[in-house]
C-alpha cells in the first residue's frame, strides 16, 4: 500500500491543483528568458510569439467543445463569463423581449447576474428542478414566450454533479431564436462536449477546474448562427472588442494545455474517476439512513453528494480534519442556511444540513478512498451516538410529527 | 472556520453524554431546537431530594459550537442548585468557548435548555406533590 499524504484533497469541484505538466509550459511564458510579450504587440517578436501561443491555446480550448478557435474568447474566469454571456446577450436583444429563464440550481454567477438584470427591468423565470436535480423540460418548454431572449442552464451542477439534457434544450431554443447559454465550468473535461451538436450559443468555460489555474477562463460565442453580445468592460478593444484587458499569456497557456491534456485523457480518466466514485459510494452505503442527492446515472463521474441522516454537516466536517471536502450546509460562511441546491431538490431541511460534497480528481487514489469511507463511518458512528436525533429514530419516534420549536 | 480551543476540546472530548431515564421523577429533560435549523439539543439533570443536580447528560445535533456549548453546560450544572442552574446565562458560555457571534447562537440554545430543563423536573415535582404517593395507594387497595 503507498503511502497516504493527509489531508486527502475531495474537493475537487471546489478548485484543482494545477496540472505539473501545465504549470511547466506557463513557466515558459514569465520570465526573461520566455516569452513574456504582450500579445497584442504587433511590432516585435515578443508579440509575435505570445500571439502564436496565445492562438494555440485558443484551438486547444476550442478542441474540446467541438467549436472554431474564432468562437472562443478570454475572459477571468467563470463568473465572468457568465456575466458576461448573460448581460451581453440580454443587453443586446432586449428590444426583442426582456424575458430570461434560468432554474434555481445554477451557479450563484448566473443567479446573481438575473437578478441584478431584474433590477434593471427584465423579467427572469426561475424553475426548479426535479427530486433528481434534473430539469423537467417539458416545464422548461411551457416557461418559453415570444419575448424570451436568452436561456441559461448549466451543464453539470457544482454541488451534486447532475448533467442536465443540453441537446434537447438547445433545440428548443433554436427552433425559436432564443440565445442559449450553458454554463458548462463543472462539466468541460468530463463530460464530451459538442457545441454545434448541442446547439449551444454561448458556453462558460473555466481552466482551475480542470487542473489548469485559477484567474483564467473563456467564453464561447456561437457564429453559426451568429451571436451577439454587448461587451461588459471595454478598453482597448481586445477580443474583438468584447473583452478588453491585456491578454495574460501564461495564464491562457496553462488553460489551454489543460484542455489539450483533458481532452487527451478523458475516457481513460472519466473511467478511472467514477470506478473510485463508485467504490466510495458503495463504501458509504453500507451505513444506515445514507441518502445520494442527485441522479446517479445522469451525473459526472466526480461528484458524489450524499446527506449523513440525523449527523448535522459541519460538525461532520469538524471530524474529518484529514480530509477536504465541502458541506452543502452553509454554516461555514456565516449564512446558517442549509444549501439552497438541496433545498430546491426538495430535500428536507434535516437531509440539507446533513449533506457532504465530494469531488473526485486526477490525482485520487483508491486508497485515500479506502482511508475516507473508514474515516467517514467513524465520524458518522461517533456523531450519531452524540445525536438525540439518531436516538428518537432508534426507538422509533417519527422526526415529523415532533413539535420543534423553531428558533 | 477557525474553532477555538476550548471547542475542540469539547467538540472532541465532549462531556457526560449520554441519557437519563426520562420517566423518573427526579429527572428533568430539556429538549430545544429544530433540525430544520441544523441543532437540537437533550439536557437532562438528575436532581437529589436536597434540590442539588447531582448529574447531568446531553445529546446534541449540531455543530461543533453547539456540541460543546452543552457539553459545557453539563459540567457547570453538576453540583449546583436548580437556583445556581437557572442563573446561568449564554453570555457566560459564550465567553468560557470564546464563540464567534455567528456561533452565539449555540450559547442561548444551551441557556433555553437548561432552563427546560428544570422546567420539566418542577413540572414533575408539582405533578407529584398533588398525586399521591404510592405507599398511600397500596393502603387504598
Amino acid at each position: 500500500m503507498s503511502e497516504l499524504n493527509l489531508p486527502i484533497y475531495l474537493d475537487y469541484s471546489a478548485t484543482t491543483p494545477v496540472d505539473p505538466r501545465v504549470a511547466d509550459k506557463m513557466r515558459q511564458y514569465l520570465t526573461p528568458d520566455g516569452e513574456f510579450g504582450n500579445p497584442a504587440s504587433r511590432s516585435h517578436s515578443f508579440g509575435w510569439h505570445a500571439e502564436e501561443a496565445v492562438d494555440e491555446a485558443r484551438k486547444q480550448v476550442a478542441e474540446l467543445i467541438g467549436a472554431d478557435p474564432r468562437e472562443v474568447i478570454w475572459t477571468s474566469g467563470g463568473t465572468e463569463s457568465d456575466n458576461l454571456a448573460i448581460k451581453g446577450a440580454a443587453h443586446f436583444y432586449q428590444k426583442k423581449g426582456k424575458h430570461i429563464v434560468t432554474v434555481k440550481t445554477e451557479h450563484k454567477a448566473v443567479l446573481d447576474t438575473c437578478r441584478q438584470l431584474e433590477r434593471e427591468g427584465f423579467e427572469v423565470t426561475y424553475l426548479a428542478p426535479q427530486a433528481n436535480g434534473l430539469l423537467d423540460l417539458k416545464e422548461l418548454e411551457a416557461s418559453l414566450r415570444d419575448d424570451t431572449v436568452v436561456v441559461s442552464v448549466m451543464l453539470v451542477n457544482n454541488e451534486i454533479g447532475v448533467v442536465q439534457d443540453i441537446g434537447a434544450i438547445g433545440k428548443m431554443t433554436r427552433e425559436r431564436g432564443i440565445i442559449l447559454h450553458v454554463d458548462a465550468a463543472q462539466g468541460a473535461g468530463k463530460i464530451p462536449i459538442d457545441v454545434h451538436e448541442m446547439q449551444v450559443d454561448l458556453m462558460t468555460l473555466s481552466a482551475h477546474k480542470i487542473y489548469g489555474p485559477k484567474g483564467i477562463g473563456a467564453l464561447y460565442i456561437c457564429r453559426k448562427p451568429r451571436v451577439r453580445l454587448e461587451a461588459q468592460i471595454h478598453g482597448g478593444g481586445h477580443e474583438r472588442g468584447l473583452r478588453s484587458g491585456t491578454l495574460p499569456t501564461h495564464q491562457i497557456v496553462g488553460m489551454g494545455e489543460a484542455f489539450r491534456l483533458a481532452r487527451e485523457e478523458l475516457t481513460e480518466e472519466s473511467a478511472r474517476i467514477r470506478a473510485l466514485r463508485d467504490r466510495l459510494w458503495n463504501g458509504l452505503n453500507q451505513m444506515e439512513e445514507v441518502y445520494l442527492n442527485g441522479d446517479l446515472e445522469q451525473r459526472v463521474p466526480g461528484n458524489l453528494n450524499v446527506s449523513f441522516n440525523f449527523v448535522e454537516g459541519e460538525s461532520l466536517i469538524m471530524a474529518l480534519k484529514d480530509i477536504a471536502v465541502s458541506s452543502g450546509s452553509a454554516c461555514t460562511s456565516a449564512s446558517l442556511e442549509p444549501s439552497y441546491v438541496l433545498r430546491a431538490l426538495g430535500r428536507n431541511d434535516e437531509l440539507a444540513h446533513s449533506s457532504l460534497r465530494f469531488t473526485i480528481g486526477r490525482f485520487t487514489t483508491e486508497e485515500e478512498i479506502d482511508y475516507t469511507i473508514s474515516l467517514i463511518e467513524q465520524a458518522v458512528q461517533r456523531l450519531r451516538d452524540l445525536s438525540p436525533l439518531w436516538e428518537m429514530y432508534q426507538e422509533g419516534v417519527d422526526l415529523d410529527s415532533v413539535q420543534w420549536a423553531v428558533h | 472556520m477557525a474553532y477555538g480551543k476550548k471547542v475542540l476540546d469539547h467538540y472532541e472530548h465532549p462531556r457526560n453524554v449520554g441519557s437519563l431515564d426520562k420517566d423518573d421523577a427526579q429527572v428533568g429533560t430539556g429538549m430545544v431546537g429544530a433540525p430544520a435549523c441544523g441543532d437540537v439539543m437533550k439536557l437532562q439533570i438528575k436532581v437529589s431530594n436536597e434540590g442539588v443536580i447531582e448529574d447531568a447528560k446531553f445529546k446534541t445535533y449540531g455543530c461543533g459550537s453547539a456540541i460543546a456549548s452543552s457539553s459545557l453546560l453539563t459540567e457547570w450544572v453538576r453540583g449546583k442548585t436548580l437556583a445556581e442552574a437557572g442563573e446561568i446565562r449564554n453570555t457566560d458560555i459564550a465567553e468560557e468557548l470564546a464563540l464567534p457571534p455567528v456561533k452565539i447562537h449555540c450559547s442561548v440554545l444551551a441557556e433555553d435548555a437548561i432552563r427546560a430543563a428544570i422546567e420539566d423536573y418542577e413540572g414533575k415535582q408539582a405533578r407529584e406533590a398533588d398525586a399521591p404517593d404510592e405507599a398511600q395507594l397500596a393502603e387504598a387497595v
